[in-house]
């Protein structure tokens, strides 16, 4: 038997656990939705695969279950963006465009910010004791 | 001749699933080849199918008049199905698999910082253009702050806090300027922000997320650089699903 179904099914487990403390939360909030299930659903997935007593309980192959849905993830935005709403968009079309971009400059300036705190990597120290 | 006609369509229509695998499988095929071909890999494959996508969309939306794109026409229901929010969650889920918590200790401190103010930053920037862009209710401009998060941030945030479909388009259309900004700008600017190290690849992981986005971009820069990006970046789109349609909701509804 194909042991890929194993992998597939923790997915599932893992997904139906996510959107139980998702909806707890939705509850609690009073929004009455799912709120963030997917990512306590991610969170749990990998303690699940970072669990060794979980993790060695799991059959090499499947693994391959989760990998196959993971390889699906394109593909699903691919059909997910197919069936927006984009004609009735398209009038925001310079908003998508001028907030994609200002993102990612931000983004960018934030970095040589960031790396002013970052310790020395091990490649920066390797390359000094080399010159030294 | 029409009679053949009918039964093809009758077997795509009552397929509708399946169609979609192999629609969104031509598509993929297209948009690799364009990308391959015409633009040199400068443009990765997904990021012209999800563009490729978005223009279906549009044409579906302008033909039938319907709010669901592509899939509002008979034979092309199926991609409803395929990009409806069940697979798109648990696709979503499964590309955390592979990401180690021992990595996430070792990346420490600052990929986690980075993390979080990479999800604000984008939310806050996206929900002010939002703003200056003429919206003004809470769910709108929350969907297009956590569209400029990821494409996927939006859309989750979207439906959870049920904002209007239009306006979910637009984030997922923010979303994806975004992940073409990053694949294009980033080798232009690499080595002017400091973009040689595993450290700073970690941080730029974190504040840009996306993980086709980033990892395609740190493949463009230097191909050591991608597992600490794409390590961080495979945590943004979750981290961003939990944050956006709770706390950054609440705030901007607090604020508007």
């Amino acid at each position: 038997m194909n042991l890929m179904i194993y992998g597939v099914a923790l997915l599932a487990g893992c997904a139906f656990l996510g959107s139980f403390f998702g909806n707890l939360l939705g509850l609690l909030t009073g929004l009455n939705s799912d709120i963030g299930g997917v990512g306590f659903t991610m969170i749990f997935l990998l303690l699940a695969t970072n669990t060794p007593q979980i993790a060695s309980r799991l059959p090499k192959g499947s693994s391959e279950g989760i990998h196959f849905w993971k390889a699906m993830f394109i593909p699903v935005v691919i059909a997910m963006a197919a069936s927006q709403n984009v004609y009735k968009a398209i009038s925001g079309g310079w908003l998508a465009l001028v907030a994609g971009v200002s993102v990612v400059l931000v983004s960018f300036l934030l970095i040589p910010v960031f790396n002013k705190f970052a310790p020395k990597s091990a490649e920066q120290v390797d390359s000094k004791e080399a010159e030294a | 001749m029409s009679a053949i006609l009918d039964i093809v369509v009758g077997i795509f229509t009552k397929n509708g699933f399946v169609m979609s695998f192999l629609m969104i499988g031509i598509l993929s095929y297209l948009a690799t080849l364009i990308s391959d071909k015409l633009l040199r890999g400068r443009i990765p494959g997904s990021a012209v199918a999800i563009f490729f996508g978005l223009i279906l969309a549009y044409i579906g939306g302008a033909i039938s008049g319907g709010d669901k794109g592509i899939s509002d026409i008979g034979i092309f229901a199926g991609v409803g199905v395929l990009g409806a929010s069940t697979l798109r969650d648990f696709t979503i889920i499964a590309t955390a698999y592979g990401a180690k918590l021992s990595e996430i200790k070792k990346c420490g401190f600052l990929g986690v910082i980075a993390l979080l103010i990479g999800i604000l930053s984008s939310y806050i920037v996206g929900a002010l253009i939002a703003v200056a862009f003429g919206y003004t209710d809470a769910a709108s401009v929350s969907t297009i702050g956590a569209g400029a998060v990821t494409f996927v941030v939006g859309p989750v945030t979207g439906a959870a806090i049920g904002a209007d479909s239009t306006v979910i388009a637009l984030s997922v259309a923010t979303g994806l300027v975004k992940s073409v900004s990053i694949m294009l700008l980033t080798p232009l600017v690499a080595k002017k922000i400091g973009l040689t190290t595993p450290q700073a690849a970690i941080v730029f992981g974190g504040l840009v997320g996306s993980v086709s986005g980033t990892s395609t971009a740190l493949a463009s820069v230097d191909k050591k650089l991608v597992p600490y990006g794409a390590m961080i970046a495979t945590f943004y789109t979750g981290v961003g699903c939990l944050l956006c349609p709770s706390v950054l909701y609440f705030l901007t509804n607090l604020i508007l």
